[in-house]
C-alpha cells in the first residue's frame, strides 16, 4: 500500500470524467453563439484532460513497476519476478489497462490538436475538441463503470498471477500501443468531420488540417498489423502471419477504410470534389475502430487470438458504437446535402483513379466486414453456427485487390480533371514490359505448370506496381531525359507527399510478392526426427543434434539444437524452445528461424515421441519471401511517416478562401 | 454541354461504376459462401444430424480425460460434450494449450469409420478462454456448470 498511488489514478480518472463533460459542452456551444471565451476553453480543457488522464495512467504503471498487489489488475497480471519490460508491458497486457491507454491515446490527439493547431479557425477547433471530449466521455464513463483498472484486493494476495507467457515478447509489448494510437488516432478525423457537418462546411482548407491527422493514426495502424502479424508469426510456431482471424480482421477493417479516408481526402484538398463522400469516410473509419474494440473487447467470436473476455463489457462498447457512430450519421443525413462538390472530372483522370481506389477499398472492407460478423448474423437468424475462415476471405478479397492493384500502377500517371489513358500506358511500357517478363520469368523458374500460373501472376501484379510507380516517380524528377544533375535537383525538391507516395506503393508490390510467395510456395514438414537424423527442406539439410533442458529467468526450457547446411556447408545453428513459464504456468513454442533476407528457414521443436525413445516432434517450414512483408509494411509507415513531413503541413496557415463562408457559416449559427 | 449535365453524368458514371462493384462483390461473397462456409457441430450434434463423410465442418467440445494418445506426429483423442463422444484423429503438433479436459475446437472431415480427422486443431493464446460454440454446446447438452472454465483457470474472482 504504498502512497495510495492507485486512489491517486482513481480520482484523477473521475476528474477526467468532469472536465470531459465540461469540454464536450462549452466550447461546443461556444462556438454555436460565436462567444469567444468559451471556445478558447477547448484549449486549456484538451490539455488538462491528458494530464488527467497521464497521471492515471502513470499511477497504474507505478503500480505494476514496484508490483503492488493490492491493486487487482496487477495482482492478476503482474508477478515480482518478471524481466522489467514485461512489467510495463503488463499495463495494457490486460483489459482495464488497454482500456486506459486507449483513452490516454484518445486525450493525447485531443492535446496535439490544441497544441499544434494554432492556424486552425477557432470554431473548427472548439467544436472537433468538443467531440473529441465527448468520446473520451463516453469511454471514461466506460471504464470507470466497467472496469475500473485500481480496484483493491483485501487482503493483497503474497505474489502476482504473472502474464500470459505468450505476451511476455518485445514484439507484443509494442503491438498494442501501436495498434491503439492507429484506432484511435482515427477518433480525430471523426471528431473534425463531425464538427465540419456542424459548421455546414468541407472545403480544401478542412481536408488539409484533417490530413497529418489521419496520415499519424494510418502510419501506427500500419505498423501496429504489421508488428502483430510478425509477432503471430514467429511466436505461435505454426510459420502463418495471417489467419484472417476475427481479431485479424477487426485491425484490418479500420485500415481499409482509413486507406481510403487517406486517398479520397486528397480529392477533397487537391480538387474541392468528393466532400460528403470524404466525411461520410472518416465517420465509417472510425466506427470500424469501435467495432474492432467491440469485437476484441466482448469475445463474441471465436478466435484464436481471444483473451478471457466479458461480455458486459462488449455490451457497453457497443452501445458507444451506437450513440457515436449513429448521432454523426443522423447528423450526416440532415447536412450531407448541403455539402456541394466543386470540381468536375472524368471517370479516366486521377481523380477517377482514387475514386476507383476508394470504391474498391470499401468494398473490400464490406466485405471482410460481413465475412468476420456472418457467423453472429447466422445465429441469430438461427441458420445454425458456422464459421468462415480463411478460403472465403481468399475467394473474394484477392479478386477484389487484384484491380486496385492495376489501377494503382496507373492513376498517378493520370492528369487531374481529365486524364489520357492511352498516353500514361504508353508512358508505362517499361512497367507493362517488366510486367511480362516477371509472370514469364517467375512462373517458368517455379516450375512452369499449369498450377504455378496463377503464382506467377501474381508475381506479376507486384512487378507492375512496383515498375510503375518507379516510373511516375522517374517521370517527375526527369531520370535519364534531363542531365544527372538537373534530375538530383529535381529529387530534392520533389514534394515529400510525392515521396510518399511512392514509398508507400513501393511497399505494397513488396506486400503483394511476399504475399504470393508464402501462400503459394510455403514448405512444411512435420516428423518424428531422432537425435542426429537429417531432413531435407527446400534444399536445407537440418540435422537435430540435441535436445537439452535449459533455465530461463521465469520459465523452464527445452531447447533443440539443429544445425542447417546447405551444400554440405553449415550456414546456421538454430535453437527452437518450447518453454513451460512458472507463473501462470503455460507452455510456449519459441520458433527459431534462419533468414537470409529473402526467404526464411522456420524450426520448431515439440514434444520428445513416446513412441519412438529419443526422437521428439520437429516441424519445419520453408518461408520463401516473408521478409518482403515486412519490408513492405515498413515502406508504407516510411511513406506515411515522409509525407507527414510535407511542407504544406509544417509551413503556411491553410487559410480558408471565399469570403461567401462566412456568410454560410453566420446562416447556420 | 452544361455543367449541369456534366454533373448529371458524372454522378451516372459514378452510381454506374458502384453498382458493378457492388454486383461483383456480391457474386463473389455469395460463390464464396457457398463453398466456404463451415458449420460448427458438438458431437451430439454430429450423432442427430447424420453429417456426411465429405462435409467439412468445425467439432467443438471438451477433450476427454485420459484420451489423449500420441504416437509420432500423430494424436488421437476424443470429444465430447457430456452427451455424446466423437474420437477424432490428427497429423500434426498440437496448441500450446491442447489439455484434457478443456475445451477445443478443430476443423475437418469424417472419415469412414466415423472417426473425425482434423485438418486444424484451432490455437488459443489464454488457457481461461472457452470459444462461445463450446460454451454453448455444453449449455445444450445440460453439462455447462460454468465449473469448466473455473476449474482450470487461476483467475481470482472479479471484484
Amino acid at each position: 500500500m504504498t502512497l495510495s498511488i492507485a486512489e491517486l489514478g482513481q480520482f484523477s480518472l473521475a476528474l477526467a470524467l468532469c472536465v470531459a463533460l465540461v469540454q464536450s459542452i462549452v466550447p461546443l456551444w461556444g462556438a454555436q453563439r460565436g462567444d469567444g471565451a468559451m471556445m478558447a476553453m477547448a484549449r486549456p480543457g484538451a490539455v488538462a484532460l491528458f494530464l488527467l488522464v497521464a497521471i492515471a495512467f502513470g499511477c497504474l504503471t507505478y503500480s505494476f513497476v514496484v508490483s503492488d498487489f493490492s491493486v487487482s489488475v496487477v495482482a492478476q497480471n503482474s508477478h515480482s519476478d518478471k524481466p522489467m519490460l514485461y512489467k510495463v508491458a503488463g499495463v495494457w497486457g490486460n483489459h482495464e489497462g488497454s482500456l486506459l491507454l486507449w483513452i490516454t491515446a484518445l486525450t493525447f490527439f485531443g492535446l496535439a490538436v490544441a497544441l499544434t493547431g494554432r492556424n486552425l479557425p477557432p470554431q473548427l477547433r472548439a467544436r472537433a475538441l468538443s467531440v473529441q471530449a465527448m468520446i473520451t466521455f463516453g469511454f471514461l464513463l466506460f471504464i470507470l463503470l466497467t472496469s475500473n483498472p485500481f480496484i483493491r484486493l483485501n487482503p493483497p494476495p503474497m505474489d502476482g498471477k504473472g502474464l500470459n507467457p505468450l505476451l511476455q515478447d518485445p514484439g507484443l509489448a509494442f503491438h498494442p500501443p501501436m495498434l491503439y494510437l492507429g484506432y484511435v488516432g482515427f477518433s480525430m478525423a471523426f471528431s473534425f468531420a463531425v464538427a465540419a457537418l456542424i459548421e455546414g462546411r468541407v472545403d480544401a482548407a478542412w481536408a488539409r488540417w484533417v490530413r497529418p491527422w489521419t496520415l499519424t493514426a494510418w502510419v501506427f495502424l500500419t505498423l501496429g498489423i504489421a508488428l502483430g502479424s510478425w509477432w503471430a508469426y514467429y511466436e505461435l510456431g505454426w510459420g502463418g502471419w495471417w489467419y484472417w482471424d476475427p481479431v485479424e480482421n477487426a485491425s484490418f477493417m479500420p485500415w481499409l477504410a482509413g486507406t481510403a479516408l487517406l486517398h479520397s481526402a486528397i480529392v477533397v484538398e487537391k480538387r474541392d470534389s468528393l466532400k460528403s463522400w470524404t466525411i461520410l469516410l472518416s465517420i465509417l473509419t472510425f466506427a470500424m475502430s469501435l467495432l474492432g474494440t467491440f469485437l476484441v473487447r466482448s469475445g463474441v467470436l471465436t478466435s484464436v487470438h481471444a483473451f478471457a473476455t466479458d461480455p458486459t463489457r462488449g455490451m457497453f462498447v457497443l452501445l458507444l458504437l451506437a450513440v457515436s457512430v449513429g448521432g454523426a450519421l443522423i447528423l450526416y443525413a440532415f447536412r450531407a446535402p448541403s455539402l456541394q462538390g466543386g470540381g468536375l472530372f472524368t471517370p479516366i483522370s486521377r481523380e477517377g483513379g482514387l475514386l476507383l481506389n476508394n470504391l474498391l477499398m470499401t468494398t473490400a472492407m464490406a466485405t471482410v466486414l460481413l465475412g468476420t460478423l456472418y457467423p453472429l448474423i447466422a445465429d441469430a437468424l438461427v441458420l445454425g453456427k458456422v464459421s468462415v475462415g480463411a478460403p472465403f476471405f481468399n475467394a473474394v478479397f484477392v479478386p477484389l485487390m487484384v484491380p486496385l492493384i492495376v489501377v494503382m500502377g496507373i492513376g498517378p500517371m493520370l492528369a487531374w480533371k481529365r486524364g489520357d489513358l492511352r498516353g500514361a500506358l504508353s508512358r508505362l511500357w517499361v512497367a507493362l514490359a517488366a510486367t511480362a517478363v516477371t509472370m514469364a520469368g517467375s512462373w517458368l523458374y517455379v516450375g512452369g505448370t499449369v498450377d504455378d500460373l496463377l503464382a506467377a501472376f501474381g508475381f506479376g501484379l507486384a512487378a507492375w506496381l512496383l515498375v510503375a510507380t518507379l516510373v511516375e516517380w522517374a517521370e517527375r524528377i526527369r531520370l535519364f531525359r534531363a542531365p544527372a544533375g538537373e534530375s538530383l535537383r529535381r529529387a530534392a525538391n520533389l514534394p515529400r507527399a510525392a515521396w510518399g507516395m511512392t514509398l508507400a506503393h513501393a511497399g505494397m508490390a513488396l506486400v503483394v510478392a511476399g504475399v504470393t510467395a508464402s501462400s503459394a510456395y510455403k514448405g512444411e514438414l512435420v516428423q518424428s526426427q531422432k537425435i542426429g537424423e537429417t531432413v531435407r527442406i527446400a534444399g536445407y539439410d537440418v540435422t537435430l543434434t540435441a535436445a537439452t533442458t535449459v533455465p530461463g529467468p521465469n520459465y523452464e526450457a527445452q531447447r533443440g539444437v539443429f544445425e542447417v547446411r546447405k551444400d554440405g556447408a553449415l550456414i546456421a545453428v538454430l535453437t527452437p524452445e518450447k518453454r513451460l513459464y512458472r507463473s501462470p504456468p503455460m507452455p510456449t513454442t519459441e520458433a527459431a528461424i534462419h533468414t537470409n533476407g529473402l526467404s526464411d528457414l522456420y524450426t520448431v521443436i515439440g514434444d520428445p515421441d513416446p513412441a519412438l525413445p529419443g526422437a521428439y516432434v520437429t516441424r519445419l517450414y520453408h518461408e520463401p519471401l516473408v521478409p518482403l512483408l515486412w519490408y513492405g509494411a515498413l515502406l508504407m509507415a516510411a511513406g506515411g511517416l515522409v509525407s507527414l513531413t510535407d511542407r504544406r503541413h509544417r509551413v503556411g496557415a491553410p487559410v480558408r478562401k471565399r469570403a461567401g463562408a462566412a456568410a454560410a457559416a453566420a446562416a447556420k449559427a | 454541354m452544361s455543367r449541369a449535365a456534366t454533373r448529371k453524368k458524372r454522378r451516372l458514371y459514378m452510381v454506374v461504376a458502384g453498382l458493378l462493384l457492388l454486383g461483383t462483390a456480391t457474386a463473389l461473397v455469395l460463390t464464396a459462401f457457398q463453398d466456404n462456409l463451415v458449420f460448427f457441430y458438438s458431437p451430439t450434434d454430429v450423432q442427430a444430424k447424420k453429417v456426411g463423410e465429405d462435409r467439412r465442418f468445425r467439432l467443438g467440445g471438451l477433450v476427454k480425460e485420459g484420451s489423449v494418445i500420441k504416437a509420432g506426429s500423430e494424436v488421437r483423442f476424443t470429444v465430447t460434450d457430456m452427451n455424446a463422444d466423437l474420437p477424432v484423429s490428427y497429423a500434426g503438433i498440437l496448441p500450446d494449450l491442447f489439455r484434457e479436459g478443456q475445451g477445443v475446437v478443430a476443423e475437418g472431415k469424417l472419415d469412414r469409420s466415423g472417426v473425425f480427422v482434423a485438418k486444424e486443431v484451432l490455437a488459443k493464446h489464454d488457457e481461461n478462454y472457452m470459444p462461445p460454440e463450446v460454451a454453448d454446446a455444453l449449455k445444450k447438452s445440460g453439462q455447462w456448470t460454468g465449473a469448466q472454465t473455473e476449474a482450470a483457470s487461476h483467475k481470482a474472482p472479479k471484484n
